[in-house]
């Protein structure tokens, strides 16, 4: 454990440079830059708001701050597994060459994609300005959903990671697994619409999701949700952890 | 080993690498549980390296001789960390620079400037170390402007001059080298030869693979053979290169034609046997069924031994399936 501490602090600038390389290398060619990380999440939520207005049951002026809660956590958890999962594939060559501890590279992924959700927060702020969603004292309580989905992340992403290492169809399976869950996190619908309601037992981003929106709107967290999301994060984590170090000396065999 | 009195910094205590060749490489989810299922999921079991044991003192420079695929690289790889072997210990004591290939770790979008800082990293400097050393670095690799430019526009040249700059700017305690004394143009060449001497006289360590006993004579103090992993000879570099001149550059050329004659044997063998059903026996001449009844003992003789390989192997896989098994539950 002590070696697993010493081994991070010497490497832990590669996972900066890395991060820092991840996010810089993204937007690099593009005459927009990093102002893509803002554009982004603002056209989609127009175009969200404008196909599901009819969706919600009251006519609700904030709805497309309903929305872009929902989004940018959904979008954040989908990018961020989708891009470990194929990092040590991506990173095969340093992999075969140099010693690094391998669990930098999923690491490093989910790290940029976090801080470019960080900041894409300030279109959120943006529009609970446009649209008088007026932030109360339980805004502070919102680190706790943000904390919980980059624990939820990395144990995804460690899971997915050492699964798609001795199987490529994991790809494509998790993209449809996604999807899946883009339609069970009430990203774009009133979740008391749906009637088959322990759907969303299953999906911890409903979760999350669910606490963030109290956050926002100025209500206290669901202690329920908050539960059952902790419970998914820490599962996730402790399972990707144990699974990816016992598989990690057979990636290079695999690549 | 005996001429040397430093302490030790490598130590390579019973190592052997295996692997698992899959008959059928199966990588995709559907393929995996069929053959699950069908219980078909077999390996064949291959030693890299079997048995190794080897010390290394401080400013030891140890050549690595063996002929393809004796498992020189693949100990390399386990002593840079990059391989784990599958039993046996390691124990190493300082820095590890393995200059194996270089700009491997180079991300082809990046610039030079951003590159080193990336390398380094990969290499574990710190980035005190890296802004500290960084115009030694540019200077060496004689990159000039380009050093602005996007590595994927650099030639292969001036990729391993960077790459060599970089790694070579830290004096390690051991450094890895796998022929790559040949690095750049002629000018270049002499500038990383001397560094790399310079290197010797402050004592590092080194190993060293080549195939060019010459180089090996001349860079090391003492030399090891590899054969089909197995750990054959230690000793002097003299003793051990002459050795080897004499045991395996010899050899291999004797060794080749028996090998196709073997196979030629097979051929003719099998070919009998498919015939024997055919031949009748009202149209059998003498001398035709002498040739078969040859040609079978010669298939029986030729085929025994291979059996009970076969037999031995589908034990160690049973038991393989069951480890493995194990592990997962």
């Amino acid at each position: 454990m002590e070696r697993v501490f010493k081994n991070f602090k010497k490497y832990r600038y590669l996972l900066f440079e890395l991060t820092k390389k991840n996010i810089k290398l993204k937007y690099r060619r593009s005459y927009l830059g990093i102002l893509w990380t803002l554009l982004e999440p603002i056209l989609t939520t127009i175009v969200l708001s404008i196909v599901f207005t009819s969706l919600k049951k009251k006519s609700d002026s904030t709805f497309p701050v309903y929305i872009l809660t929902g989004r940018l956590l959904y979008s954040f958890f989908a990018q961020s597994t989708k891009q470990a999962m194929k990092s040590i594939r991506r990173n095969s060559g340093m992999i075969k060459k140099v010693y690094v501890p391998k669990y930098i590279y999923p690491i490093s992924d989910i790290l940029s994609n976090y801080i470019i959700f960080i900041i894409s927060m300030l279109v959120l702020f943006g529009s609970m300005l446009v649209f008088k969603v007026n932030p109360t004292k339980y805004i502070f309580n919102a680190f706790i959903p943000l904390i919980l989905i980059l624990i939820l992340c990395f144990g995804m992403g460690l899971i997915l990671t050492t699964m798609a290492v001795f199987f490529r169809d994991m790809e494509y399976l998790w993209s449809v697994v996604l999807m899946m869950i883009m339609y069970t996190s009430a990203i774009f619908y009133d979740a008391s619409i749906v009637s088959k309601q322990w759907i969303f037992h299953f999906n911890p981003i409903y979760h999350i999701i669910v606490n963030f929106r109290n956050c926002i709107y100025g209500a206290p967290l669901d202690m329920k949700s908050l539960m059952i999301s902790i419970g998914y994060s820490l599962a996730s984590l402790i399972i990707g952890i144990i699974l990816f170090y016992k598989k990690q000396d057979k990636f290079i065999l695999n690549i | 080993m005996e001429d040397t009195v430093g302490k030790e910094v490598l130590r390579v205590d019973d190592v052997g690498m295996r692997f698992n060749l899959m008959e059928k490489k199966v990588d995709n989810l559907k393929e995996y549980f069929i053959k699950l299922l069908k219980n078909e999921i077999r390996y064949q079991e291959f030693w890299a390296l079997k048995n190794i044991s080897f010390k290394v003192n401080e400013g030891d420079r140890l050549g690595i001789l063996g002929l393809n695929g004796a498992g020189k690289s693949t100990l390399l790889k386990i002593i840079a960390g990059v391989l784990k072997a599958s039993e046996g210990e390691l124990s190493i004591r300082g820095k590890i620079v393995p200059l194996l290939e270089l700009g491997a770790g180079f991300d082809a979008q990046y610039t030079g400037v951003e590159n080193i800082y990336l390398y380094g990293a990969v290499l574990g400097y710190p980035k005190e170390f890296i802004n500290e050393k960084f115009n030694e670095i540019v200077e060496f690799s004689e990159l000039g402007d380009f050093i602005n430019v996007p590595v994927k526009n650099y030639s292969s040249g001036m990729k391993a001059r960077l790459g060599f700059s970089i790694a070579t700017i830290m004096d390690p305690e051991i450094l890895i080298l796998d022929e790559v004394l040949s690095v750049g143009d002629a000018k270049f060449r002499k500038k990383s030869e001397k560094r790399i001497l310079d290197m010797f006289d402050k004592g590092v360590t080194v190993l060293f693979v080549s195939h060019s006993i010459e180089q090996v004579r001349r860079i090391c103090s003492r030399a090891i053979i590899l054969d089909k992993g197995k750990l054959m000879a230690d000793g002097p570099v003299e003793e051990i290169c002459n050795l080897y001149e004499e045991k395996y550059i010899g050899t291999e050329k004797a060794v080749k034609p028996k090998k196709k004659k073997k196979k030629k044997k097979k051929l003719l063998a099998t070919e009998a046997t498919t015939e024997k059903p055919a031949v009748t026996p009202d149209t059998v001449v003498e001398a035709s069924k002498e040739l078969v009844t040859d040609a079978v003992v010669e298939v029986s003789k030729e085929l025994v031994p291979d059996a009970s390989i076969i037999a031995d192997q589908e034990i160690v896989r049973k038991e393989d399936l069951l480890e493995d098994a194990n592990k997962e539950v």
